[in-house]
């Protein structure tokens, strides 16, 4: 049966995604580790503050884990919230799991508390890249409604490997964002088909900036997962300059692209038009140089 | 704090029948809009306590209403309720306590 991604809740993803009651939370409900801040603004608190961490089995391999949840305040990053990732990531750097995953769902910094924010992100980033230099791969999982944006955008392309739906999007500023700054000329933010091909999981796939990409289904997701398990990238000067290429070389061959569908023709695919009515196998057969690259 | 955008908190307590053998803290439903989440402990006292934060101030006869006909179904006994509301429904409200209530293990009437 198919058991959507999108429309599950972060305790119900991480109950099916996760071997069969093996998840143990850290800092659950009952220890009410919740917002010092949102309360002294009027807005409703959460008991686990948007993100439940633990550790738990993977296709019998021990994990850490994190899933955000989207529905509350779109799974911003306040101070307790970005704390738990931090301290889940610096957990691994001592009981060094199989992996460390992170269902991410978040659009980016809570403004409410956005400096404690910003700086969670930081040190989210320098934790998991600590993460990664012990040989620990760092894996995510991007499929809920809201995407990940903002610095959890920036945290997602630290990582190891990306897994996405095509529901999922990833992306830096968001679709707002930036027709606030730029205007609706530059980026309608209610052009849907707009915003899906330009950041959703069928472009990212495309020109291999995920890994995987996966239909909106958790069963799906966890078999990405527990294959994925032993991807390991090192992380090394070597690699950090191959990328910054990688990123010239893609602003030279796109930069001029006004739509996805130019950069898709530009990748070589026949039929760029006919890209987002594909499901994820289709888009899978497509199989870009880019793609491939990352596969 | 102003008082137009600080939020509600209400407490009520029943006399309960119905105890749960121990269980861990059983949490239900998001803190999103239209939405609460619930919630449910084991406490040391006999009785069933609710506390409800809620960003809709003003509802305290409605919420009495709903936490009686919700202790009315179960007379629980023994747990602490506890529940973060964003402008929940009633219908919302005890489907959401009815869903916490679903998850626990069976009751064991109290002794007389």
């Amino acid at each position: 049966m198919n058991r959507s991604f999108a429309e599950s809740t972060a305790r119900e993803r991480l109950q099916y995604l996760l071997d069969t009651d093996s998840f143990q939370e850290i800092l659950g409900p009952g220890t009410r580790m919740v917002s010092p801040h949102l309360a002294l603004l009027g807005v409703p608190s959460s008991f686990d503050d948007g993100v439940v961490v633990g550790r738990a089995r993977l296709g019998g391999q021990s994990v850490l884990v994190a899933a955000q949840e989207g529905a509350f305040m779109g799974g911003g990053v306040g101070e307790v919230h970005g704390a738990k990732l931090v301290g889940l990531f610096q957990r691994a750097l001592t009981e060094k799991p199989a992996a460390v995953l992170v269902l991410a769902e978040s659009g980016g910094v809570r403004l409410h508390e956005a400096n404690a924010g910003l700086i969670a992100v930081s040190e989210v980033m320098r934790a998991l890249l600590e993460v990664r230099a012990l040989g620990i791969p760092v894996m995510m999982l991007i499929g809920g409604a809201n995407g990940c944006f903002g610095g959890m955008g920036l945290i997602a392309r630290c990582a190891d490997f990306v897994v996405m739906s095509d529901i999922g999007r990833l992306s830096m500023s968001g679709p707002e964002v930036i027709e606030s700054s730029y205007g609706v000329e530059e980026f309608d933010s209610r052009d849907r088909a707009l915003v899906w091909r330009t950041t959703g999981g069928k472009h990212r796939y495309l020109t291999g900036d995920c890994d995987v990409l996966v239909d909106d289904d958790i069963e799906a997701f966890r078999v990405a997962a527990r294959e994925a398990l032993t991807c390991h990238r090192e992380v090394t000067l070597e690699a950090l300059e191959q990328e910054h290429a990688m990123l010239a070389d893609r602003l030279d061959r796109f930069g001029q692209c006004t739509d996805s569908a130019q950069v898709w023709q530009a990748l070589g695919i026949a039929d760029p038009r006919a890209v987002p009515e594909l499901d994820a196998r289709g888009v899978r057969a497509l199989q870009t140089h880019e793609s491939e690259l990352q596969a | 704090m102003n008082d137009n955008t600080s939020m509600e908190t209400l407490h009520f307590d029943f006399e309960g029948a119905r105890a749960r053998p121990s269980f861990v803290p059983i949490l239900v439903g998001v803190v999103g809009s239209g939405n609460l989440e619930v919630l449910i402990e084991p406490s040391q006292h006999p009785r069933c306590r609710i506390d409800i934060t809620t960003s809709a101030r003003g509802f305290g006869p409605i919420w009495e209403a709903v936490v009686r006909d919700f202790h009315r179904r179960h007379g629980l006994a023994g747990v602490a309720v506890s529940i973060n509301d964003m402008g929940a429904t009633p219908a919302v409200v005890s489907l959401r306590l009815d869903q916490a209530v679903a998850s626990l293990p069976p009751a064991q009437d109290l002794q007389p």
